[in-house]
């Protein structure tokens, strides 16, 4: 019982920690794209790539200060929107999900490559970036603090609320955008495209617009998540992780405000509760170990988020919170 | 060096010709481009999860494609306070591997004077590994065969064109089904790349595992690939269909199955990389070019394979379904042909050819468990150049992704050549989004 209540407890701590607000960042961003604009970007790690990194790279190689790498984090991230937008927004959806993911594993591959190393530090990453940004906490950074039976470092406690402040801006954002005439010929790009072009509409800038809005969001997903692990190593922003963002948006509901927010609380607390449980049941001999040892767990999440989406897409594409006729989308 | 009688194994010596020298020229043409990596394969006889019922354990292999196995190389490892653990020798396979006391940090170290001539080494003759509670840990120093970079730049680029031509057809032969997949159905399967992966990962327990020669074993692989294929089309796709789910959503259910076949991979086979057991052949010099056996194999057998396809799809009447239903679906429907069957055909031939090019895939790059899913990226890089849903789009686009992504490590280093195939995508979409035999109608 005891096990189980600390099984608990760490998930919820997983399910509010900065890697939910990660996630939540990237799936508030995918949302602006796929849920309102209906635009496939299937790299938006990249995006969290270069936040992380535009902080990471500013601050450890450049020696320039904390908030100069945010700034320059987001404008990689325009950048990087841009070029993938020009080429690929005037075909058909899947052309730019093709592009996107390649440039995902791309960006990742060349961070890591030998001949980066002198800017990215290779597959070891960069670390000791973050200290200007702890050191802004109003609270002691190094004692413990325990909230809802969870443990905390202050640092940890720190992160968390600037990121929820963060996602909840994000969220006022979107929230304002959707309902202003901007989103309303967004949402009516994502149901008939040519129904805009024909009100005189610039389809073209209008999702140009919504790609580098989400990038930047994802951007801010990768700041937090660097800044939260304290290293920016290209390995952590494997293209897995997109996915799972989708897997959150869909989860909690696309083309809703609150929806990847609620969506990536409820993952991340589903994941890390399984996690800890398999390890717990593989430990005390429940699960053989021929059958599963410990080191497999940190791919059941994946497998996990695998079925879910699959189940979500054919059984509940709306999610929890989504509209059936909202997101019944086809390729164009 | 403590046992210099003992390198006996010391391959052949026409090796010294890469070296700068009056035989240098006149042997230029050996120049080679892999820079090969050793790999890590001790655990190849066992099955996974006995591997880690076990002590704590490192192991290697020592080989490059030119000198084949090294035998007689002394490798010692020592613990993180510089106490020696043991010392051993490489045996006729390459092999090495050392029981160690505990988890913990070890570095291995491998004696630099014991390397065949001209195989050097490409970085520190060490590595130190963090060996966790129970792990069999591979370790991959890297060597180099003394080939890049050492000659003529025409000769590397024959040299290249070659490789590349081989890598392309292997792209082509998986990316047929994905383009042909998406001519029927409209399907953007990002789940092609895991057929890949499934095939040369049933190969390799067939043939490591099950101890059968490795083309009875990709026979079996292709059997498996296509009823993997018949599996996705009869218990996914044609439901999802029935049930009107949009491409969108297809899309997005299709990278569902990627990530959980290819995890589930991972968790079964594990995230090593192993070669399958055949015999390690020397390069054999063509003049302007060199190719071991499996590589002039894997061209063949492509060509072969790709020349059949191409044949079924214009002479047989099932191929002219395929064409048909992939040119218009209702048309054809409304003519006789019973889509559902085509399309059938079609899952379970990509299902074949996407294991076969997962098999030729291992055998020069070895098996791993996300080698699929990298392969995808230039799947998509090929047909998309050669025009999305066309068949024979796939195979001139594939090669020329092929022979572009092997060719420009002329110019980029080679651990960043996938970045340069996946640009020549990027590349493609903005002058011409249709590919080289698409029609405009299908970018929208």
């Amino acid at each position: 019982m005891g096990d189980l209540i600390d099984a608990l407890a760490v998930a919820l701590k997983a399910g509010l920690g900065f890697q939910a607000i990660f996630f939540a960042l990237l799936a508030i961003g995918i949302n602006v794209q796929f849920g309102y604009a209906g635009l496939l970007n299937f790299g938006q790690i990249a995006f969290a790539l270069l936040g992380g990194f535009g902080i990471a790279i500013s601050v450890s190689q450049w020696g320039l200060p904390f908030w100069v790498g945010v700034v320059v984090g987001l404008a990689a991230a325009v950048v990087l929107a841009l070029l993938l937008g020009l080429p690929t927004l005037r075909l058909r959806a899947d052309y730019l999900a093709i592009a996107t993911i390649a440039t995902a594993e791309g960006l990742r591959l060349l961070f890591r490559s030998v001949s980066a190393t002198p800017v990215t530090n290779g597959t070891r990453g960069l670390s000791s970036f973050n200290g200007d940004f702890i050191s802004l906490a109003p609270w002691a950074t190094n004692e413990r603090y325990r909230i809802l039976g969870t443990s905390w470092s202050g640092g940890e406690l720190w992160v968390a609320v600037v990121g929820w402040v963060l996602v909840i801006l994000a969220c006022l954002l979107v929230w304002a955008l959707m309902r202003s005439p901007w989103g309303r010929v967004l949402k009516s790009i994502r149901e008939d495209e040519d129904a805009v072009r024909a009100l005189g509409k610039n389809v073209y800038v209008y999702k140009m617009q919504a790609l580098v809005l989400g990038g930047i969001l994802g951007a801010l997903g990768g700041m937090v998540y660097a800044v939260g692990t304290g290293s920016a190593v290209p390995d952590q922003y494997q293209n897995a992780n997109t996915f799972l963002a989708y897997a959150a948006l869909i989860l909690g509901g696309a083309a809703r405000v609150l929806g990847p927010v609620v969506g990536s609380i409820i993952l991340l607390f589903i994941l890390q509760f399984a996690d800890t449980g398999l390890r717990l049941l593989i430990d005390n001999g429940i699960i053989p170990e021929g059958l599963l040892s410990s080191t497999d767990v940190a791919q059941i999440r994946f497998v996990l988020v695998g079925v879910g989406l699959m189940l979500l897409l054919v059984f509940r594409p709306q999610g929890i919170f989504g509209d059936r006729r909202e997101v019944m989308l086809d390729a164009r | 060096m403590r046992h210099p009688s003992a390198t006996s194994g010391r391959p052949g010596p026409h090796r010294s010709a890469i070296r700068p020298g009056p035989g240098a020229v006149a042997r230029g043409v050996l120049l080679r481009l892999l820079l090969v990596l050793v790999a890590a394969t001790g655990m190849a006889f066992l099955a996974p999860g006995i591997a880690s019922a076990e002590g704590e354990q490192v192991l290697g292999t020592l080989q490059t494609s030119r000198s084949g196995p090294i035998e007689g190389v002394e490798v010692t490892v020592t613990q993180a306070g510089g106490q020696e653990i043991d010392s051993v020798e490489t045996d006729e396979e390459g092999r090495w591997s050392v029981d160690l006391p505990g988890p913990g940090d070890y570095t291995v170290t491998i004696d630099a004077d014991d390397l065949p001539e001209g195989v050097e080494l490409a970085g520190a003759d060490n590595r130190t590994v963090t060996v966790d509670e129970g792990r069999r840990q591979a370790v991959i120093i890297g060597l180099e065969d003394g080939s890049r970079g050492g000659g003529g730049g025409t000769v590397r680029a024959v040299q290249l064109l070659v490789d590349g031509i081989r890598f392309g057809l292997l792209i082509a032969m998986a990316a047929v089904g994905l383009s042909l997949i998406f001519g029927t159905t409209g399907l953007t399967n990002f789940a092609h790349g895991e057929l890949v992966t499934i095939g040369a990962v049933v190969a390799w327990y067939v043939n490591v595992s099950g101890g059968v020669p490795l083309i009875a074993a990709t026979l079996i692989a292709m059997v498996a690939g296509a009823a993997v294929g018949a599996l996705n089309e009869l218990a996914l796709w044609r439901p999802l269909r029935r049930r009107g789910t949009g491409l969108i959503a297809a899309l997005v259910v299709s990278i569902g199955l990627s990530l959980l076949l290819r995890y589930l991979i991972q968790i079964v086979y594990g995230g090593r990389s192993s070669p399958y057991q055949v015999a390690t052949g020397r390069a054999v010099d063509y003049g302007l070019f060199t190719l071991t056996n499996r590589a002039l194999v894997s061209i063949v057998v492509s060509l072969v394979v790709l020349v059949l396809v191409a044949v079924m799809l214009q002479r047989t009447k099932i191929g002219k379904a395929m064409r048909a239903v992939a040119d218009n679906r209702d048309l054809a429907a409304s003519s006789g042909i019973d889509v559902n069957r085509v399309i059938l055909v079609v899952w379970m031939m990509g299902g074949a050819l996407a294991a076969l090019g997962g098999v030729l895939l291992g055998l020069s790059d070895q098996v791993q468990w996300d080698m699929g899913f990298r392969l995808l990226l230039l799947m998509f890089a090929g047909v998309t150049l050669g025009g999305l849903g066309t068949a024979y789009g796939a195979l001139v686009g594939s090669l020329i992704v092929g022979v572009f992504v092997q060719m420009s490590t002329l110019v980029i280093p080679n651990d960043v050549k996938y970045v340069g195939g996946l640009l020549l995508l990027i590349v493609i979409l903005v002058i011409r989004p249709q590919g080289i035999l698409g029609s405009r109608v299908r970018i929208g």
